[in-house]
């Protein structure tokens, strides 16, 4: 099993690093090419503005949405929730994202978060987050803050959460992914 | 229930910021060039470097309503700078809520014994370093993020060079020394053990490293990212050029693909001249900002 991860700006190796401990091959992607044989994407943290310019100028942008529109399972953390809900980016998830939606830095928070699907809390890291305000009724919500914030979703082969796995010591929202969205997505 | 200022919390910003390019910006306007070129922060100072070398005198944290206008404006995260040492500046940046804030040599020194204690903070800071020695006293005091310190507002790329090569090759140095020496490189390093003993573990530094101090082309960014630099700040490069805009894309290009050397070569074309410059070392030694704050 091959999995990318979106290397244009942002939190790449920490995302790297912890697809390797899952047992999985890793691909680095900076342009289209990179994205033949994959059976997954993951979208990392990093700033949303920053990276979907830089999609734009490698020509990936349309490309990418075409993927997944076409079922290749992506996971986006933070600025990659935002790029695969906004319409003028990926447009992966039916959603309205609330960029920011926490605050400026200094209210970047740790909360350890119930997700759908894992049997123990996850610890949370929220840094300059967004949220989800609305999502479309395809859209199943996997977590939300204490103060009712969804912050972990799913739409078929798209699964997208706020704060950053790749942080934390924990993979399980990396093996979630791959069992849930890529071998199901590898079984059809 | 909710914890906020933690350490991963504040070296998880910066991480963040990673193959990204981080602008000086004096006004409003330049904030917005500077986010629509793709910048992942930018970094409010009312004179860029090169101005206050030019301009001499004392200088000091920028005007705290000049910085909420830009904070107002962008998106993305705003920096701002204090005199190294100067806890007063340090507060009052932390109270308007900046993203981050650089403890930085580029101003005049407050203190010349004592940086922050930065871990009293919720907000995180970068600092510079010129070696591994500068490098790990900031992290002790709690930085979240460095840089080196380059000659700041010179433009010229030769300090930055040696920092960068200088911090790696101290790294490499103590990855291949055995452990029961490491005492000894803790102490000729004049920094606390436990954190030479992480850098022999993990064989690189626990926070990210940036470039900075005389980057002003699109080359100088990818070769500051060859050495190792996790991403890149660019002082007066970009609005002392004479087209900023183009040179802020180009950056950010170079910075995002750094062994692009086509694509690299294509962004350089017809950009027009870069700032001008100062041979770094043409300046006289009370004139360079780097040995600032090396204690």
């Amino acid at each position: 099993m091959k999995i990318g991860v979106l290397a244009l700006q942002g939190a790449v190796s920490e995302h790297e690093q912890m697809l390797a401990d899952c047992g999985v091959d890793v691909q680095l992607v900076k342009g289209v090419t990179d994205l033949i044989d994959l059976d997954g994407l993951v979208i990392p943290g990093g700033e949303s503005t920053t990276i979907k310019k830089l999609l734009a100028k490698a020509s990936m942008l349309s490309v990418l949405k075409d993927k997944i529109l076409a079922g290749m399972p992506v996971l986006g953390t933070c600025a990659g929730l935002v790029l695969l809900t906004q319409d003028d980016a990926l447009n992966g998830l039916d959603g309205q994202v609330q960029r920011n939606g926490f605050g400026r830095q200094i209210d970047s928070f740790e909360e350890n978060i119930t997700i759908t699907g894992l049997d123990h809390p996850f610890p949370g890291i929220f840094i300059r987050a967004p949220y989800l305000e609305t999502v479309g009724p395809e859209v199943e919500i996997l977590g939300k803050t204490f103060d009712n914030r969804i912050i972990a979703a799913r739409q078929k082969n798209v699964m997208v959460t706020a704060f950053h796995p790749e942080l934390s010591e924990d993979s399980s929202i990396h093996e979630l992914f791959i069992t849930q969205c890529v071998n199901e997505n590898k079984m059809n | 229930m909710r914890e906020t200022g933690s350490q991963r919390i504040k070296r998880g910003m910066a991480q963040m910021q990673k193959g990204g390019v981080i602008m000086d910006v004096a006004n409003v306007e330049q904030a917005r060039i500077a986010e629509a070129a793709g910048a992942v922060a930018v970094m409010a100072l009312e004179r860029v470097p090169s101005d206050i070398r030019a301009a001499g005198g004392v200088a000091r944290m920028s005007d705290p309503a000049m910085i909420e206008e830009i904070m107002a404006a962008v998106s993305i995260p705003v920096m701002a700078k204090v005199r190294i040492g100067h806890i007063a500046e340090a507060r009052i940046l932390e109270s308007i809520g900046v993203d981050y804030i650089d403890e930085s040599e580029v101003l005049t020194p407050a203190d010349d014994v004592y940086h922050i204690d930065k871990n009293e903070y919720q907000v995180p800071f970068v600092c510079g370093c010129r070696n591994l020695g500068e490098a790990l006293r900031r992290i002790a005091e709690g930085a979240s993020m460095l840089r080196t310190k380059g000659e700041p507002g010179t433009g010229d790329i030769v300090e930055a060079v040696r920092h960068m090569q200088k911090v790696n090759q101290q790294i490499r140095q103590i990855v291949a020394t055995k452990s029961e020496h490491l005492m000894d490189m803790a102490r000729e390093l004049q920094v606390p053990l436990n954190l030479v003993q992480e850098i022999h573990e993990q064989g690189k530094l626990p926070v990210v490293n940036f470039a900075a101090g005389g980057v002003s082309t699109p080359a100088d960014a990818a070769l500051m990212m060859n050495l190792g630099a996790d991403g890149v700040f660019v002082g007066s490069g970009i609005f002392k050029s004479e087209n900023p805009a183009k040179f802020a894309k180009a950056i950010v290009t170079a910075t995002a693909h750094p062994t692009d050397y086509r694509l690299i070569a294509e962004v350089s074309k017809n950009l027009g001249k870069p700032m001008k410059g100062i041979d770094a070392l043409s300046l006289d030694q009370h004139d360079k900002m780097a040995p600032r704050g090396q204690h």
